[in-house]
């Protein structure tokens, strides 16, 4: 028990004083996890608004494929991409393997499915005529688009919170992808196993307190925008 | 400029195996409100959407002021008309950028846009409500901004889907008025989809009766009303008594039809086998005993049926040697002891029976 407390005196000293690890850890867990959760808007919503409003053949296959992917274990997108960006991999010549850009990319493959799922659930929970409605007003396709994902604004954020929960809380793909490499991909879930290992316990809690607050104050901002948009 | 604004050429819409609609020819004139009515699952919303351009038919021309309807204009042609739904179906934002939304798709300058959103928000009296957020709306009010929302688009045709159906009756029967005057001292060419026939009498230039999806009858309001072409038409329109019959003579402008070994004369010329039909308002009663000198070629001594209130009236179902429906008033039913098993005198004049080929 005391070490415990002593482990979180010493965490709150290391958070007050700035510890330079800690801050670099804390800084590429958000650089790597928010670039992840903005290409897999770009990839989930427009692929979610596809799937919602369209049809097509092997439409209900794809949409499987997505609700599948929701579910799928971080440690198996991990070793996919693993294997995809290995030396010996098939894009191995690129070298991402141990890099940022990987720990991004296997976070992309872990988000996109969420985003996209839950962006087409938002866009479907629309009144169907909606749709029409737009056109019949002389919306363009594009123009239409925008307006449902405008109306679908608020579940759209929640989904959002959801692939940036899903990534930032992950460990398995980054550790296997990153390799958890001191100064270079070591981010705060895989730097709190290895601190715990280790026995540096405040080290581990401190990491744990600031992940536990990046994910509180994400989510603070993304509730702070749901709630103004959906009271104006 | 041609007088026809929109005109649909031998078109069909399909979904899967079923046929929604086939219409070989339809116009909406330039000016007129014409009122497409008809049973709910006819297949008038689905015409609509297609005069509307939200969705192709599956064959068959669009045209718009003579010029087709193809994929290649297709936003261009639509930024001409503007669709009204049974749902306000209003964005979550505040009023004004509802009625705005519409101008901004059409890229109308910046400058432009405030005047009209207030013009068309008065004209359909609710531009106090611009600044409000569309979801505070009751149901009257969001219709409203909904067709200031389309009208402020200045569309060529204006195109309604049953704008009252979602309406508690006080607020579409004040809607309907409202429309009833823009529409017409504006000359907005309109198309009005309704299942309510009193809606088609209220604001209708013409009228399309449609049937399974398919244009039975398409005429001016009174001659459809008045003169429909087949029995579920004259069903729907109102004429609750539709009788098979047989021409027994036809001379001098009259026919005399037998049902069931009764005569009923009928103005005008018909031949053979008929349908026999009689507005319910056409039908007086009397007292069985009373012998009243009127005009009406028409008398019988009938059986009282049932005696149904509807609101403003009752329906009365007689037996005359043939079913005869007729509305009276409360009073009416009061003052001639109506009720089932009394016997009544029932008078109706030759010109009221309209008769149909069979």
């Amino acid at each position: 028990m005391d070490a415990i407390i002593a482990g979180f005196k010493q965490a709150i000293v290391l958070l007050i004083h700035g510890d330079p690890q800690v801050i670099e850890i804390t800084l590429l867990s958000l650089r790597v996890s928010v670039t992840a959760v903005l290409v897999s808007m770009l990839l989930g919503m427009p692929l979610g608004t596809v799937l919602a409003l369209t049809r097509f053949p092997g439409r209900n296959l794809v949409i499987s494929a997505v609700n599948a992917g929701m579910g799928v274990p971080p440690v198996v997108a991990g070793l996919a991409v693993f294997l995809v960006l290995a030396r010996s991999g098939p894009l191995g010549d690129f070298q991402l393997i141990y890099t940022p850009a990987a720990m991004i990319v296997a976070q992309v493959v872990i988000a996109t499915p969420i985003v996209a799922g839950l962006s087409m659930a938002a866009v479907q929970q629309l009144p169907p005529k909606l749709r029409l409605q737009t056109l019949g007003l002389g919306a363009s396709r594009l123009q239409m688009v925008w307006r449902l994902l405008m109306e679908a604004r608020l579940p759209l954020l929640a989904a959002i919170m959801a692939g940036f929960g899903g990534v930032i809380s992950e460990i398995g793909a980054v550790l296997m992808v990153g390799g958890n490499i001191l100064n270079q991909t070591r981010v705060l879930t895989t730097a709190t196993v290895q601190m715990t290992r280790m026995g540096q316990l405040d080290m581990a809690i401190a990491l744990s307190v600031i992940l536990m607050a990046l994910i509180f104050a994400v989510n603070l901002v993304l509730t702070w925008v749901q709630q103004r948009s959906g009271s104006q | 400029m041609s007088d026809v604004v929109l005109k649909l050429v031998d078109a069909a819409l399909e979904a899967g195996e079923a046929e929604l609609f086939a219409v070989a020819k339809l116009e909406i004139l330039r000016g007129e409100v014409l009122c497409i009515v008809g049973p709910n699952g006819a297949g008038k919303s689905s015409l609509l959407r297609v005069l509307g351009m939200l969705e192709p038919p599956t064959r068959g021309r669009l045209l718009l002021d003579g010029s087709e309807v193809s994929k290649g204009n297709l936003v261009k042609q639509r930024r001409r008309v503007a669709t009204v739904f049974q749902e306000p179906l209003l964005y979550d934002t505040t009023v004004y950028e509802n009625v705005a939304a519409g101008l901004k798709y059409r890229r109308v300058p910046r400058r432009d846009i405030p005047g009209r959103v207030e013009t068309a928000l008065d004209l359909l009296g609710v531009g106090h409500l611009a600044g409000q957020r569309a979801r505070s709306l009751s149901g009257g009010e969001a219709q409203r901004v909904s067709v200031a929302r389309a009208l402020v688009l200045e569309p060529e045709v204006f195109l309604l889907d049953e704008p009252l159906g979602g309406l508690d009756p006080e607020a579409a029967r004040k809607l309907l008025e409202d429309l009833r005057h823009l529409l017409h001292e504006r000359k907005i060419t309109t198309v009005f989809v309704s299942h309510d026939r009193s809606e088609a009498l209220a604001i209708a230039d013409r009228v399309a009766v449609m049937m399974s999806g398919k244009l039975v009858q398409l005429g001016p309001v009174q001659e459809v009303f008045a003169r429909p072409v087949t029995p579920e038409a004259a069903s729907f329109v109102g004429v609750e008594t539709v009788l098979s019959g047989r021409v027994a003579a036809s001379q001098g402008g009259s026919s005399v039809v037998e049902i069931d070994g009764v005569e009923v004369v009928a103005s005008g010329k018909g031949e053979g086998d008929v349908f026999v039909c009689i507005r319910p308002e056409d039908v007086t009663l009397t007292r069985a005993d009373e012998d009243i000198h009127s005009s009406a070629r028409n008398t019988f001594k009938g059986t009282v049926e049932s005696v149904v209130p509807l609101g403003p009236h009752y329906r009365v179902e007689l037996d005359c040697g043939f079913p005869l429906v007729c509305f009276v008033t409360k009073q009416a039913v009061e003052e001639l002891e109506i009720a089932p098993g009394s016997t009544v005198g029932a008078m109706f004049k030759a010109t009221a029976v309209h008769l149909l080929p069979r």
